[in-house]
């Protein structure tokens, strides 16, 4: 790990955690030389994903990640509840199941804000992985 | 803390000043539709410049509130959209469905009034607005 590596955890409990960590992951980005747009387009996919974990989870973490070598910038991001987990992983990931009359999972919006995204769900432990990667400058 | 909501002459001027949670912004619906209801007021501009994230759940608030006001016989306009927050807002799949914007608080205020003057029907302000 290099010195100038960013790792952040920030618990999601409250209503505030969730402004709290889509703005830390503006931080990294920032802190990686991302761009304006790149550090919208990964608070606002946190932002979804933190938003989950506290209201279908009941709460969890959230960890940011940042890294650099000479090639890439990339940031990680964590986000793991102990939740009921996601009934169907596969349908929640269908844009049509968000934008439906429930309040959705804002799965399939992260998904395209991002490079990456895993979800790895089961009762008791749900995970998404949100990945974004940039060329070194 | 709740966002303050003002009247200037005949519309209500609303601006959110930081990242709001969404219990806030679902506050400030319920404050807007009060307001709407009470002031005999009919338009309301919402300026949200200060907003660097808008995700599907503050879109989905906006464009609901819009909206609801309109049910009520007002309007809303939503004014100095960070152009990043569009961005990331199309691509995600989402908009805010014909909810009335403009670029400045400045000039939503004058859309929203121009607006208020169609629907109010007024000869001479329609004719102003037509020379436009």
């Amino acid at each position: 790990m290099n010195a100038d590596d960013i790792s952040i955890a920030v618990g999601v409990h409250l209503p505030e955690d969730v402004v709290r960590a889509r703005q830390a992951g503006r931080d990294a980005a920032r802190a990686l030389g991302l761009g304006l747009a790149d550090q919208t387009r990964l608070a606002t996919a946190i932002s979804e994903i933190a938003r989950n974990a506290l209201r279908y989870g009941g709460g969890g973490t959230c960890e940011i990640k940042g890294s650099q070598d000479g090639r890439y910038r990339e940031i990680q991001v964590t986000v793991t509840d102990t939740g009921p987990g996601i009934p169907d992983v596969n349908q929640a990931m269908m844009p049509g199941f968000s934008t439906g009359n429930s309040l959705g999972m804002g799965l399939p919006g992260a998904r395209r804000l991002v490079d990456a995204m895993d979800v790895v769900s089961r009762p008791g432990f749900t995970q998404v992985i949100l990945v974004m990667r940039r060329r070194s400058q | 803390m709740r966002i303050p909501i003002l009247r200037l002459g005949d519309i209500l001027l609303t601006s959110i000043q930081s990242d709001i949670t969404d219990e806030q912004a679902l506050a400030l619906q319920a404050d807007i539709l009060r307001h709407i209801d009470q002031s005999a007021v009919q338009g309301i501009a919402l300026d949200i410049s200060a907003l660097d994230v808008v995700d599907s759940y503050m879109a989905r608030i906006l464009s609901e509130t819009a909206r609801m006001v309109r049910l009520l016989g007002g309007e809303v306009v939503i004014t100095g959209m960070n152009p990043m927050v569009a961005v990331a807002l199309i691509e995600m799949g989402r908009d805010l469905g014909g909810v009335m914007t403009a670029l400045t608080l400045e000039k939503g205020v004058e859309k929203l009034r121009e607006r208020l003057a169609l629907l109010s029907g007024d000869p001479e302000e329609d004719a102003d607005y037509e020379r436009r």
